[in-house]
């Protein structure tokens, strides 16, 4: 691997750019490795990073159907935070959140992690308390949170609404000072090139058609360049794990395929320093380095594959936002556009081994897997290196919901769409 | 999106509010076994395709819809009323939606 630095950089500006190396090799699948990593987005690739870089299996191969970054890695609205209240969730978070304080050093590759904190915005005393409640269980797990008043949040977010006549007013906010946003693309590229740079072949524009097996057990895959043999089947396919295990004859799952939109406005100069998200409905807002403001709201709420939603979730998003940052009504909005989520019954994920012999499960991300990306990897190569999951992951079991330990951090019920 | 319903003629979907797996049956109440209760509440088919669902016409009739759907163009491929209302296709003896 050709290393990236200041000076690399300057000699290749000296030579005009014609030499900088392809960050990955367009690999050719072999018929046989020791592990098979379904799906080529931040978690597929994170996961054969940290097969290779942790427990030394280089030997193996991501499959993606399309292009690398054309899922959920490449649509999110980059958000990183472990602000959450469950210890299970903290516990996994917060170390996601330490794996992202190294990463580009780590990778070689800048994926632009801004620790420029996120603020979630309360609008009733009552809603204050619950952030309070929910800071000092952060707080008990050794992670930042700060309580914050309206004069701090004024300070800290200049455009907002802070009037007492806002439709709905701040009296509080609570901040995550290490939280922040990445460069989502940079992330998925990152990880394949490091990844790449320790063996592991990546292989775009190969869709697994089916699944290999000797009586219970997986041990290959079909996919539309061939067959492709291992003991090991990690699947990472976010919003599509209910086709591809439907290949493996797992046909019913506890998720949910919604779509969930995402928007950019046009760039204008610096008005948004950290991440803001509105309390009184479900809006997040940061501003991009090109200077456009990306933001984001709810899911569309019924069953979609479409990566595209309707126009009542447009209509409620940039009411939203108007409500709370009154001058964004005089931006003009660049580009929408949607992802398909793997919302799982609780809102939190799946990471653990099976549900088939030789198989393995990372799935249910809901709105939250950009931040996991780092963490899920780690763990998920864990679990296959190990056959055993990680205590971090441990609680993320498949069966969980049949046994009643399901991990509901908004405690909404079995109800996909409210999570 | 764009639901025609039986009652109240096509309405944009912000009227509806979304019941999920319109396929799912309860198990029958006398049933001891956890499985068949936790399959119901927890495991869906998700499929890309055709979906058979159900949509409350929460700001309308407030009647429950049965609706199928196809999840990956959006297009609506059949309306009938659920539970009580429901055409002889769909309605189960003795059950609700
Ligand atoms: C609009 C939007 C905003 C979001 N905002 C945030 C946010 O601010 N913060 C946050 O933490 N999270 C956010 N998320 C969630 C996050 O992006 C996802 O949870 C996460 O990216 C999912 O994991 P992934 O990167 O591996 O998924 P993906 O990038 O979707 O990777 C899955 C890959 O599997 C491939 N695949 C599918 N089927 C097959 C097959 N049969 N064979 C081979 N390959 C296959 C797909 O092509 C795809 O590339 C957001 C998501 C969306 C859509
Ligand atoms: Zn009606």
């Amino acid at each position: 691997m050709q290393k990236y630095s200041a000076l690399s950089l300057l000699k290749n500006a000296f030579s005009g750019h014609r030499h900088w190396q392809p960050a990955w090799r367009k690999a050719e699948p072999k018929p046989a490795y020791d592990a098979i990593i379904v799906g080529g987005g931040g978690h597929g690739l994170s996961t054969a990073y940290y097969l290779a870089k942790e427990h030394g299996l280089t030997n193996i191969v991501v499959l993606e159907k399309g292009w690398l970054g054309s899922g959920n890695i490449g649509r999110n609205t980059t958000i990183v935070r472990s602000n959450y209240m469950l210890p299970d969730n903290n516990r996994f978070y917060e170390w996601s959140m330490k794996l992202w304080e190294g990463l580009s050093l780590d990778l070689n590759y800048n994926v632009m992690f801004s620790q420029r904190g996120v603020l979630n915005l309360a609008h009733t005393p009552a809603q204050l308390d619950d952030y309070a409640r929910r800071g000092n269980s952060m707080r008990l797990e050794g992670i930042d949170a700060e309580l914050l008043g309206p004069s701090e949040i004024a300070a800290l977010v200049p455009g907002l609404d802070l009037s007492g006549s806002a439709r709905f007013p701040v009296v509080g906010g609570l901040l995550q000072p290490r939280a922040g946003t990445a460069r989502h693309d940079a992330v998925a590229w990152g990880y394949a090139r490091a990844a790449d740079a320790r063996g592991v072949d990546i292989v775009e524009n190969c869709e697994v058609t089916g699944f290999l097996r000797e009586g219970e057990r997986i041990v290959g895959v079909t996919t539309t360049r061939g067959e492709i043999r291992a003991p090991k089947v990690g699947v990472a396919v976010a919003g599509s794990t209910s086709q591809v295990l439907a290949l493996a004859g797992v046909s019913r799952l506890p998720i949910e395929s919604h779509v969930l939109q995402a928007f950019v406005s046009e760039p204008v100069k610096p008005i948004l320093d950290g991440v803001v998200t509105f309390g009184a409905g479900h809006l997040y807002i940061s501003q991009s380095d090109k200077g456009g403001l990306v933001f984001g709201g709810d899911i569309d709420k019924y069953n979609s594959y479409a990566q595209r939603g309707n126009l009542p979730v447009v209509e409620h998003v940039m009411s939203e936002v108007t409500a709370m940052l009154p001058f964004v009504s005089r931006l003009r909005l660049l580009r929408n556009w949607g992802g398909i989520m793997d919302m799982s019954m609780d809102g939190s994920p799946i990471i653990a081994p099976g549900p088939l012999p030789g198989l393995y499960l990372n799935a249910g991300w809901c709105y939250g897997g950009f931040k996991a990306t780092p963490a899920s990897g780690w763990c998920f190569a864990w679990t296959m290196a190990k056959d055993e999951p990680h205590p971090l992951n441990a609680p993320f079991t498949l069966d969980r919901f049949r046994n009643g330990a399901s991990i509901d951090e908004r405690g909404a019920g079995p109800y996909p769409k409210m999570h | 999106m764009r639901i025609d319903c039986p009652c109240c003629g096509p309405r944009g979907v912000a009227e509806f509010s979304y019941g999920g797996d319109g396929t799912l049956r309860r198990p029958d109440l006398a049933t001891r076994e956890a499985e068949p209760f936790s399959a119901y509440v927890y495991d869906r088919e998700n499929p890309r395709g055709p979906h058979v669902e159900l949509w409350h016409h929460i700001a309308g009739c407030r009647h429950w819809l049965r609706v199928t759907r196809n999840t990956l163009t959006h297009e609506i491929l059949g309306v009938e009323m659920a539970g009580r209302f429901a055409g002889d296709a769909a309605r189960i003896e003795g059950q609700g939606a």
